[in-house]
């Protein structure tokens, strides 16, 4: 199976709270694989496509986000929420 | 005559969470309670719970679609997704297929998610309680059956804490909003502010009688129970000069944007707390420069550590997130402190003034070095330093910050180092910015100009030479591409900020971020939408 692992500094002025984690989620869901996401690069992990798990990390600003992605689409969902982390959470809006 | 007016007027003290005044009937609002329900099979409670996520769920989408303003849609947005995350109710589940009824299975899985937020040190974090509260109850409500709470409209609300749903559903007009929970950080303030509710928080709720006769004036962090005839018109008149006031301010409210549509921040000047009252945060992008020396002139002792903290605290908290840059002491030159400036110095404004009294004070600036470390475990702080002429004494601040730091960390308190960032108005500075390693860096142009210029900006025969010149605006250009190019901003926190006949002049030379006095927001924010480009 297709295994794939990244990271990116987080510069969100408040950190991972309510705006960012539901952009975050709604990205991650968009993908097939299973994605986790921790705050250190051994983990704990939490399902990156749930809010509830998310939030919970209560990750403040300038956090390095790590990513763990398993399945067919793991090197392109890691990209984008990479791109989304990097961007500031900014959706082209 | 009305017996009202021989009852003497109570004062109920708050903190300020959305700035302004209302006059009306109080209204207390009451904790529903959701117990009375019949326990059925599991089956049966299974349904329920399924079914009353699903009819809120179905609510707050309908109230999102009507919010109309992007707050309201992003806070109604993520509790939209906290509902549709099956982990939010998966506890529940579980529970009530160990026989739990419906009711008391979806509040013992919810609120240790509550409590959890509850504990968090981030104030951000904290505030989210309040956003799963409103969740959990309106789950609640539809166990019960119960409908929607409704609040009249116009009325100055006393409550524990308002979930931000029945926020979006009460009809505001010239109402205000008393909570004993909350937090200027809350959803509910965030509201507040972009609608301009005044709103006051930290109150005893449970003092107030339903339906008396009130003031809020939430700048003063007072709600004024029985006014007299006297103190209600004089209020009355606050009221209208504060209508007049925001339909002005209406014209120029929130983000600034050229007329090519590209953003521009904008942040306030401000010297204290005073200022930010009347000041909704919504409506900028930050505290652009903090001017600490008024918090040590006209005093018998320089301020406490401790007193500098509790500030510069309040000063984050009020702005919930944006940045603040709090200036170090800039004594000297036009701004003289007793015992600590230097007395008949023959050219002050080249003398021992900012960094350089400051260095050479280091009992003074270690005291302020601490607060701010502490402070900015709150919030979003940047630290600036005036005056700088050469990197050495960029670095030295920087050690100087690590070092409190260590100290405040091995005394057991927490302490963060935040971004360090320099004043650029010494001519060495900006022509070898290059050279310094600031975090950031913040133009001053008032004495910018007057040392470009070998002009005093006080002589008034000398106006002509002590303006912003060419050689001025070659400078600025200069900092803004090498900041730009290193990955730096760069703002402007002199007077020529809050100049609408400079805007372009500044937007010119690639100045992105602006910062002025609380005043000159709307005017600085109009001259930045007639902004085309660059004149070819």
């Amino acid at each position: 199976m297709n295994k794939q692992q990244a990271s990116v500094l987080m510069r969100h002025e408040v950190g991972l709270h309510a705006r960012p984690s539901v952009k975050l989620t709604k990205l991650a869901k968009a993908f097939e694989s299973r994605i986790d996401l921790g705050l250190s690069p051994d983990g704990p992990w939490v399902d990156a496509k749930s809010i509830v798990k998310v939030m919970a990390t209560k990750a403040p600003k300038d956090s390095t986000i790590y990513f763990r992605a398993e399945g067919s689409d793991a090197k392109a969902a890691l990209e984008a929420l990479v791109t989304l982390v990097d961007g500031d959470f900014q959706d082209g809006r | 005559m009305d017996d009202r007016a021989h009852r003497a007027a109570r004062r109920v003290e708050g903190r300020l969470a959305a700035s302004g005044i209302a006059l009306g009937r109080l209204v207390r609002l009451k904790p529903a309670k959701h117990d009375a329900r019949q326990h059925r099979s599991i089956a049966e409670e299974h349904r329920a719970l399924a079914d009353a996520l699903a009819a809120s769920q179905e609510a707050l989408g309908l109230l999102a679609r009507d919010a109309g303003d992007a707050d309201a849609e992003a806070i109604l947005a993520f509790q939209i997704a906290l509902l549709e995350d099956d982990n939010l109710a998966a506890p529940a589940f579980a529970l009530i297929k160990a026989g739990e009824a419906a009711n008391r299975a979806w509040s013992k899985a919810i609120d240790p998610e509550i409590a959890s937020y509850e504990e968090a040190s981030d104030p951000y974090f904290r505030a989210r309680a309040s956003d799963l509260r409103d969740l959990r109850d309106r789950v609640l409500r539809h166990l019960a059956g119960e409908t929607d709470q409704a609040v009249p409209s116009g009325v100055i609300v006393a409550a524990d804490d308002m979930p931000p749903s029945l926020f979006l559903a009460t009809d505001w007009r010239d109402g205000g909003l008393v909570l004993r929970r909350g937090s200027p950080s809350s959803h509910v303030a965030i509201l507040a502010r972009s609608r301009g509710v005044p709103m006051i928080v930290g109150v005893d709720v449970d003092r107030l009688a339903d339906d008396a006769d009130a003031v809020l004036d939430a700048d003063a962090g007072l709600l004024i129970v029985d006014p007299d005839a006297d103190l209600r018109a004089a209020y009355c008149r606050r009221l209208a000069e504060q209508s007049e006031a925001r339909q002005l301010a209406a014209s120029f409210k929130g983000p600034a944007f050229t007329a090519s549509g590209e953003p521009v921040r904008v942040m306030i000047n401000v010297t204290g707390l005073a200022e930010l009252r009347g000041v909704d945060p919504a409506e900028v992008d930050g505290i652009g420069l903090m001017r600490t020396e008024f918090l040590f002139q006209g005093r018998e002792q320089l301020p406490t550590e401790e007193e500098q903290y509790q500030i510069y605290r309040r000063m984050l908290e009020w702005a919930a997130g944006k940045p603040v840059t709090i200036r170090t002491l800039d004594a000297g030159g036009d701004k003289p402190i007793a015992g600590l400036t230097q007395e008949g110095d023959a050219n002050p404004f080249l003398g021992v003034r900012g960094v350089r009294l400051s260095l050479r004070h280091l009992e003074v600036f270690r005291a302020q070095l601490r607060a701010l470390a502490r402070a900015a475990v709150a919030g979003n702080l940047k630290v600036m330093i005036p005056m700088v002429t050469v990197p050495e004494e960029l670095d030295r601040c920087r050690a100087l910050l690590a070092h409190v730091i260590e100290d405040l960390r091995a005394e057991g308190r927490q302490a963060e180092m935040p971004p360090l960032g320099m004043m650029v108005e010494v001519p060495a500075a900006a022509l070898t910015i290059e050279d310094f390693s600031a975090d950031f860096f913040s133009i001053g142009s008032n004495d910018l100009i007057q040392y470009v210029a070998a002009a005093s900006r006080d002589e008034p025969q000398l106006a002509d030479l002590a303006r912003p010149s060419r050689a001025v605006f070659g400078l600025i250009g200069h900092v803004v591409k090498y900041a730009d190019g290193a990955g730096r901003e760069t703002s402007l926190c002199g007077d020529l900020a809050g100049d609408p006949e400079q805007v372009a002049a500044l937007l010119d030379q690639g100045l992105r971020t602006f910062s002025v006095s609380p005043g000159a927001l709307g005017p600085i924010k109009a001259a930045i939408a007639r902004y085309s480009g660059p004149a070819s």
